[in-house]
């Protein structure tokens, strides 16, 4: 069955979705990702869709599952490169992702994710300074 | 055969019903010699007549709509969409048709005035012929005419919705008159399309110019708002006047996760200081803006 690839890139896992998603293919996708986030312990997972034309309720609702699963497994989640037609879709569909962030493309994302990573550990850091004084 | 002596009648006769056809047109008033030349009238009518005794040849007289009248009806679509296009109202149009029955019904009289039998069940079938087309040119017309208005309602739509670019990624629809839902849709398309193409951040969703709003139309601008967010652009809403704001609270529609601003100028200053962005106005450089990355 076609998978769709995960790529590491530091601590942030890449997907690029470039194939149509049937169901099979969105379920087997969470399923990788999540095995994939506690095998390489990333802290970001970033989601480009520029290429994906159709979605569904169920499509959008697997997003929303991915999201909400990396940030139980401490990964923050970004959409990437949604088309107009997409986002559409989906507010009409009644489906406004409030779980999920989004950038306009795959650099944007990157950025976000890298810089709330990074504030992310400055927090974790200010809050050993507090604990050791 | 009912059929053939109409079309006997279209093939012997040509050049008199033509010659009486014309005469009747200018009669009747069909005529509009300063939109149309005469020459052009005339090679018209005598493309109907030969076209029309083609498809009277075999068969009847009565169904328009089959092959046989194909070539027919394609002289008769483009006579009218022309017409129509040139500014003939549809009487003028169908009267081009309707003008034929004098000199077809006087050729039938004359050819069989001593068989009455025979000359009415004539008459009949040329009329039904001759009815049919006329309507058909009718149809044709009102269809251009729908088409134009169409047409003109797209480009209204398009440019009702011009989305300006204020900033570096920052892009601002300055909306004007009632929203219905057909409009909304361009709206939000015309918005995101735009937010791709510029890979703008945020998009000021300007409203000064919208009389009303009710609950439709807030829904609506939520759902652009959202559809913004989703493609990864914020979207803020400004001019809100005072009475849309109250109209807003009395409906009970909860804007709350959305940005609004009172003017397109309070929404572009948040823009600029959410990009980290400022101007600079000194005042030897009154009018240069500079703008720093922060």
């Amino acid at each position: 069955m076609e998978r769709i690839s995960i790529l590491r890139m530091g601590r942030i896992l890449i997907v690029t979705i470039q194939v149509d998603m049937h169901d099979q293919i969105a379920m087997a996708l969470q399923d990788d990702l999540t095995a994939r986030i506690v095998e390489t312990g990333a802290r970001g997972v970033l989601i480009d869709i520029s290429s994906l034309e159709v979605v569904d309720s169920f499509i959008g609702r697997i997003l929303g599952n991915i999201a909400t699963m990396s940030r139980v497994l401490d990964a923050q989640t970004v959409v990437v490169g949604m088309q107009p037609a997409v986002a559409i879709t989906l507010v009409e569909l009644g489906m406004s992702l409030p779980g999920i962030r989004t950038a306009l493309n795959l650099e944007k994302g990157m950025a976000l994710l890298q810089a709330s990573i990074e504030a992310d550990e400055a927090a974790i850091e200010v809050s050993d300074a507090i604990l050791e004084e | 055969m009912l059929s053939t002596r109409i079309h006997d009648i279209l093939k012997n006769h040509t050049s008199e019903l033509q010659s009486e056809w014309l005469a009747a047109m200018a009669n009747s008033g069909a005529r509009r010699d300063a939109l149309m030349k005469e020459g052009e009238l005339r090679e018209q009518c005598a493309e109907f007549l030969r076209l029309l005794s083609q498809a009277t040849q075999q068969g009847g007289t009565t169904d328009i709509n089959s092959s046989l009248f194909t070539p027919v009806r394609e002289l008769l679509e483009r006579l009218s969409r022309s017409r129509s296009l040139q500014g003939f109202t549809p009487t003028e149009t169908a009267t081009f048709i309707f003008s034929f029955k004098l000199p077809l019904f006087s050729a039938l009289r004359r050819e069989w005035s001593r068989e009455p039998q025979v000359l009415a069940d004539e008459l009949w079938s040329a009329t039904l012929l001759l009815d049919r087309l006329g309507l058909f040119t009718t149809e044709v017309h009102q269809k251009t005419r729908e088409e134009v208005i169409h047409r003109q309602q797209q480009e209204m739509m398009e440019l009702s919705t011009p989305v300006v670019q204020l900033w570096d990624r920052i892009v601002a629809l300055p909306l004007i008159g009632t929203l219905d839902s057909g409009r909304t849709q361009t709206v939000m398309e015309t918005l995101l399309q735009r937010i791709v193409e510029t890979s703008a951040e945020i998009a000021i969703l300007d409203i000064t110019g919208v009389p009303t709003v009710d609950t439709l139309t807030a829904q609506h601008l939520i759902k652009t708002v959202t559809a913004t967010r989703l493609m990864g652009a914020e979207c803020v809403i400004s001019g809100i006047r005072p009475q849309i704001a109250q109209t807003i609270v009395h409906l009970g529609v909860d804007l709350s996760g959305v940005v609004t601003k009172s003017s397109l100028a309070g929404a572009f200053s948040w823009a600029l200081k959410r990009l980290n962005q400022s101007v600079n106005t000194s005042p030897g450089l009154a009018r240069t803006a500079t703008a720093s990355k922060g």
